[in-house]
């Protein structure tokens, strides 16, 4: 295995460790305010495979999330079903709207998608206050945090803490297994290039629809989990801010990047808090501030910034030693972007 | 009939104002490929601005001048020092850029002047004008007048001048253009300062009528992006035409089809943008981009 | 005369890939010299280096100055004017407005007007098609135009790169005569990447062969074309 990849692995089991160890030393906000970021984390993902590694631009994932969190709801809250099951459910059938959304999306390129995502998370609040039936219009939908099962001492929190950790670490696993294989080769190749990849015989409509199934799949299952863990659903709190929110937190974490989905879900969730200890009268200032000065230094995302890093600093020195001047591998290159 | 009159007035009234705002935003696009989420907000803080300059004592048109002035100098200084630091990076670091600009001047502007709605002064006469039966705001026409005269300005200024010529050039062919010795970099930073300056009519004839308040341009800059996208959002004259339609339209629906309340009426826009991307996403005027492999 | 061009130890770089690799040549004002090689060879990156539009490493001086520092904005003021490959037309203005912008950088601009006269008279097509848009001109149309272009700026050093590609053998033999008739009457200085051998031995008094980014034969074109050896094994005819 190559240096990176050890690195990697090294690095993940050690952020595993630690974030199951979270709930032993944390309690109520702070943790809950992890959970957070697990779940963001998930719709980060999401949207990165369809933005970063097959780059059509979504400013409209919120509505994925806002559907993936109304299933849930309205499945724990009318039909009494279990909080486990909505689960699934609710991103396999985000899937299904994803892949029948990106069928007529095929057409539209870069500004267009945009233009037609971010209308579409415009509706998204009008959408769900006159759905009332269903949605319990502008009043939302008031959930239960469900309880620690088989009678386990621990608070609802931690309880919520260690699933949605659970289910983001098998996400995340899954989704690198899926970069690394065929499919997410031919995904980039699309990305880079699709006429080209079409010719080395990519079926480049099947893969994009695809991937904007599976990419809705994420951030539904993400927004199943926020409705068990805020145990609130109104459509207000899905509305275009969380749309643009979830594009800032891609392309702070780093596109095409698995690791800067995590980096991009806990800048989302604390420097805003943090823009607000360091200014209350013009918080958002600070906020964009801070969006401006990240683009500056890193305008590949963290995770770009590291990777660079990584690569200059250790990997060439490492294959110097190894014997004599080396450039770094071609792998080390193509991920230097 | 009449009344089909008057609302057509109005929408063109109103669509002077989206189209001011779209063709400030086609022409940062067509130079850059980048859409400026901020320039709605840039707009509203220029017409605070004004509002700063009314207040001090200043007549309203030496305000509006010195606002348009200002307005300008603000788009270059935000070029050159805000975007041009990630002008060659990925558009969407660009893009979050703007967005960052987004909320700084949207903050600012609420806390140097308070999210309290502010009037804000018409030029024209509240007396509406007379023609037969029909009848016009005065402010609407008063409106239609500026926005035509800025944009035959701007018409003349990008046909007859060398320096328009120059602006067309680097925008079109910025690489040709540095071969011909043309300062690309400056004419990206004039670019921005003259779609500034369409942003701050927007704003200064939108006051009036929504009160000014620093959340005024959100919805409109949301009719400026369906007025771009209809018009096509590679070309200036569809910005405007587009501008004029979807007022008209918006004025019209909001008439004569009766659900559609005020509530509703960002739907239409959001519709209106929908159907062009399904039918003809690259808009009326907007030519489909062919790309060599 | 003097040289008008002078380059020293060049080399140029796209990225991390180095694609000249310490090119020395000088060119005499007034004189037309032509660059040849294969594909890939670097004549384009050369010319690209002396417009600064290539990071480069290495001297390179016009009419003494040195400019390898200097923006291309600056280096064009300064009297090079560079027609790149495939042309670089502004497709959507007219002809005319294109002809208007390469004088922008014009430092003599009384003469303007009468420059604008004479490249009519050179391109009688131009002036039939002064209100076009420049896209609708055809190939070689286009080559005249990308060439009026340059001249409109008033230059002492013309660098046009492949002007043959893709037109016909009349219209590059119209051109060529073209470019011969301005340097004889205005002395500008030319130099030529070309991949048409033979069509540019006729035209230029000095020769350059690059491969891979080096300078591996020089000489006037005189003596190029009757040595039989060098004409084969590098030229191919």
């Amino acid at each position: 295995m190559s240096l990176t990849r050890r690195a990697s692995l090294v690095l993940a089991i050690a952020v595993i460790a630690l974030g199951f160890s979270l709930p032993f030393y944390m309690s109520g906000f702070r943790l809950f305010q992890y959970t957070q970021v697990c779940i963001y984390a998930i719709a980060l993902m999401g949207l990165n495979l369809l933005t970063g590694y097959n780059g059509q631009f979504s400013l409209g994932h919120g509505a994925f999330y806002a559907v993936g969190a109304y299933i849930s709801a309205i499945m724990m809250d009318r039909w009494n079903i279990n909080y486990a099951w909505t689960i699934p459910v609710a991103g396999l059938l985000c899937l299904i709207v994803g892949f029948v959304f990106g069928r007529p999306a095929l057409r539209l390129e870069g500004l267009y998608l945009a233009l037609a995502t971010f209308s579409l998370a415009l509706a998204v609040p009008q959408i769900l206050k006159y759905f009332e039936h269903w949605t319990g219009g502008s009043q939302g939908i008031v959930l239960t945090k469900p309880k620690a099962p088989w009678g386990l001492k621990i608070t609802e929190d931690q309880w919520l803490y260690l699933v949605t950790f659970a289910i983001t670490v098998v996400m995340f696993i899954l989704a690198a297994n899926l970069v690394r294989s065929r499919v997410g080769r031919a995904m980039v190749a699309i990305r880079d290039n699709h006429i080209a990849a079409e010719t080395m015989g990519v079926d480049s409509a099947l893969y994009k629809s695809l991937t904007f199934g599976v990419s809705a799949g994420y951030t539904g299952v993400a927004g199943a989990l926020s409705a068990i863990a805020v145990a609130y659903v109104a459509p207000d709190s899905f509305n275009v801010f969380l749309s643009v929110t979830f594009l800032i937190g891609i392309v702070i974490g780093g596109l095409g990047s698995i690791w800067g989905n995590v980096l991009g879900a806990l800048f989302i969730q604390f420097v805003p808090n943090w823009a607000q200890d360091i200014s209350k009268a013009a918080p958002w200032a600070i906020f964009g501030v801070f969006l401006i000065s990240f683009m500056y230094a890193m305008p590949y995302g963290i995770a770009g910034a590291l990777k660079k890093l990584w690569i200059s600093r250790v990997v060439s020195r490492v294959s110097q030693k190894q014997g004599g001047e080396r450039a770094p591998s071609k792998q080390a290159q193509s991920q230097i972007r | 009939m009449d009344i089909f009159v008057q609302q057509v007035m109005s929408g063109l009234a109103t669509g002077g104002i989206y189209a001011s705002l779209a063709l400030a935003l086609v022409m940062i696009y067509q130079a850059t490929d980048v859409v400026n989420f901020a320039q709605g907000e840039m707009a509203m803080f220029a017409t605070y601005i004004a509002w700063s300059m009314m207040h001090a004592g200043l007549p309203y048109w030496g305000a509006f001048l010195a606002t348009l002035v200002i307005a300008f100098v603000g788009g270059v200084v935000i070029q050159r020092v805000i975007i041009r630091p990630v002008e060659n990076k990925p558009i969407l670091t660009i893009v979050i850029v703007t967005l960052g600009l987004l909320v700084i001047c949207n903050s600012i502007a609420g806390w140097v002047w308070t999210y309290l709605q502010k009037p804000f002064p018409s030029p024209f006469p509240r007396e509406p004008i007379r023609v037969g039966n029909v009848v016009f705001g005065a402010h609407d026409l008063g409106e239609i007048g500026v926005t035509l005269v800025m944009l035959a300005l701007l018409f003349a200024f990008f046909r007859f001048t060398p320096l328009g010529l120059a602006m067309r050039a680097a925008a079109q062919n910025p690489v040709s253009s540095r071969l011909a010795g043309i300062r690309v970099s400056w004419m990206l930073a004039l670019g921005w300062g003259l779609a500034a300056v369409f942003g701050a009519v927007a704003g200064l004839m939108v006051a009036p009528i929504l009160t000014l308040d620093p959340n005024m341009m959100g919805g409109i800059q949301i009719y400026a992006f369906a007025a771009a996208t209809l018009g096509g959002f590679t070309s200036p004259v569809g910005a405007v035409v587009g501008g004029f339609m979807v007022g008209i339209v918006e004025n019209l629906v909001g008439t004569y089809v009766s659900f559609i309340g005020t509530e509703l009426k960002l739907t239409v826009a959001l519709a209106m943008i929908i159907i062009v991307l399904l039918v003809k996403p690259s808009g009326l005027f907007g030519r489909t981009h062919t790309r060599r492999v | 005369m003097g040289a008008i061009l002078e380059v020293e130890k060049l080399e140029a770089f796209y990225g991390r890939t180095q694609a000249l690799h310490g090119v020395n040549f000088a060119m005499e004002e007034g004189g037309i010299t032509t660059v040849l090689g294969a594909n890939g060879a670097g004549k384009t990156t050369m010319l690209r280096a002396i417009s600064a539009m290539v990071k480069t490493r290495g001297a390179i001086r016009f009419g003494g100055k040195p400019i390898d520092a200097k923006a291309t904005e600056q280096i064009v003021a300064m009297g090079i004017a560079h027609v790149p490959e495939g042309r670089g037309t502004f497709v959507d203005l007219t002809v005319e407005e294109n002809l208007r912008i390469g004088m922008f950088a014009r430092r003599d601009k009384r003469h303007a007007a009468r420059d604008m006269d004479r490249v009519y008279e050179l391109f009688p097509i131009l002036r039939q098609r002064r209100r076009q848009h420049a896209g609708t001109l055809s190939g070689g149309e286009q080559q005249m135009l990308a060439v009026a272009r340059a001249l409109m700026l008033g230059p002492r050093l013309l660098l046009l790169d492949e002007p043959s590609l893709g037109l016909a053998p009349l219209v590059v033999r119209e051109i060529f005569r073209i470019l011969r008739a301005i340097n004889k009457e205005s002395g500008v200085s030319i130099l030529l990447v070309e991949q048409n051998a033979s069509l540019a031995l006729d035209l230029a008094d000095h020769v350059f062969l690059l491969e891979t980014g080096r300078v591996v034969l020089s000489g006037t074109s005189d003596v190029l074309k009757k040595d039989d050896a060098i004409r084969r094994s590098y030229l191919g005819y």
